[in-house]
């Protein structure tokens, strides 16, 4: 993949978390914040499925942002044909490790396993 | 550090004023004998019109002929004396020290070249990353074969790139870059307004084999915007703005 193609992506995920991030916010203050983060309320918000979708796509677009400025930020500390490979398939793959462990998370507690 | 006050016999090839002198700090470093860089000191005198090169080839006269130091036209055009004066990038054929408002002047070699010795360095990479951005006009006819025997561009068009062909390749930009600093392939701020320049002329035709050289995992997108090549440039060339319109061409906003 080209690297301005990596960076429309870095761009784009940035400006779409940060609107979702808002809205996240905002329903935690709207429900008041103390009482938003109790367990059962926790619970709730993962079981209504609008929200849960929401939570996903902030669990991607985190991911996707964060580990792509994880590499270039490694990518800038040293050079190296094989630390760079290492660098970028290293940072794909605990990017999709995490997506996959929190995806597991909204999934199971949407579902009602936990 | 060692200090050199005594001036030597012979006379020197301007008119000094004995209440004007500066103490010039000149960073020696041979890598084939020194494990690190050491300061000499020299007090020289000085006119109003001195430049720093001045005084450098004044100690290298009198002083010490040893100093090594890189120099050419003496009026800003060849773009081989560029170093750290005071800690800035600048050249010191262009930089008067009565401009520095200081009593110490302190030279040393610029960041981010490796030194060959005291105040010159290699250029090799600044060379190559210049020529990987193919700095010339690319297209399938020749203004020889042509029937218009010149192509015409409009003022307008001209500029579009004018102040980026003001370049001198003195290094000082890639010099004051943070990101040269750290990463060793990035391709400079030097050789991205110079693909910028040849991008916007409207003669050229080889914007996308250019912008598809430095759009790589070292190259334009590891720019930070810090802006210290701009500043430091003495031709008045803002690589930065360059390399911003280089990347409106990359994201899609300028074609």
């Amino acid at each position: 993949m080209r690297e301005s193609t990596i960076m429309k992506i870095h761009y784009g995920t940035a400006l779409a978390a940060v609107a979702l991030v808002a809205v996240h916010i905002l329903m935690r203050l709207t429900q008041g914040f103390a009482d938003s983060l109790e367990y059962e309320s926790v619970l709730a918000n993962y079981k209504l499925i609008p929200y849960a979708i929401m939570l996903e796509l902030i669990l991607i677009l985190l991911s996707v942002h964060g580990f792509n400025g994880l590499r270039v930020i490694l990518l800038e500390l040293r050079q190296g044909r094989t630390y760079e490979k290492a660098v970028s398939y290293g940072c794909l793959a605990a990017m999709i490790g995490l997506i996959a462990y929190g995806s597991n998370t909204i999934i199971r507690t949407n579902m009602g396993i936990v | 550090m060692a200090q050199v006050s005594s001036i030597a016999d012979e006379k020197t090839s301007t008119h000094v004023s004995p209440s004007k002198s500066v103490l010039l700090r000149i960073s020696r470093y041979n890598p084939e004998h020194d494990d690190s860089s050491k300061f000499m000191e020299f007090n020289v005198p000085y006119e109003k019109w001195t430049t720093v090169l001045e005084a450098i080839l004044e100690v290298k006269k009198h002083y010490d002929h040893s100093v090594a130091v890189r120099y050419s036209c003496r009026q800003a055009t060849c773009g081989s004396c560029g170093m750290k004066i005071n800690g800035k990038p600048k050249l010191a054929c262009f930089t008067k020290i009565s401009e520095l408002d200081s009593d110490v002047v302190t030279v040393e070699p610029m960041n981010n070249f490796p030194v060959i010795r005291d105040l010159a360095v290699k250029f090799e990479r600044l060379f190559d990353t210049h020529q990987k951005v193919k700095p010339y006009l690319i297209r399938d006819d020749t203004e020889l074969e042509s029937d218009e025997k010149e192509f015409p561009q409009s003022p307008a068009e001209l500029e579009q790139y004018i102040q980026f062909a003001n370049c001198i390749k003195c290094g000082l930009c890639n010099s004051a870059c943070p990101t040269m600093a750290t990463d060793s392939s990035f391709v400079g701020p030097q050789a991205l307004a110079q693909a910028y320049r040849y991008v916007a002329d409207s003669r050229d035709k080889g914007k996308d084999s250019r912008l598809k050289i430095i759009d790589e995992s070292h190259g334009i997108w590891r720019c930070h915007f810090a802006g210290s090549c701009s500043q430091v440039c003495p031709k008045g060339v803002d690589p930065a703005m360059g390399i911003q319109f280089l990347r409106g061409y990359l994201l899609g906003f300028r074609s």
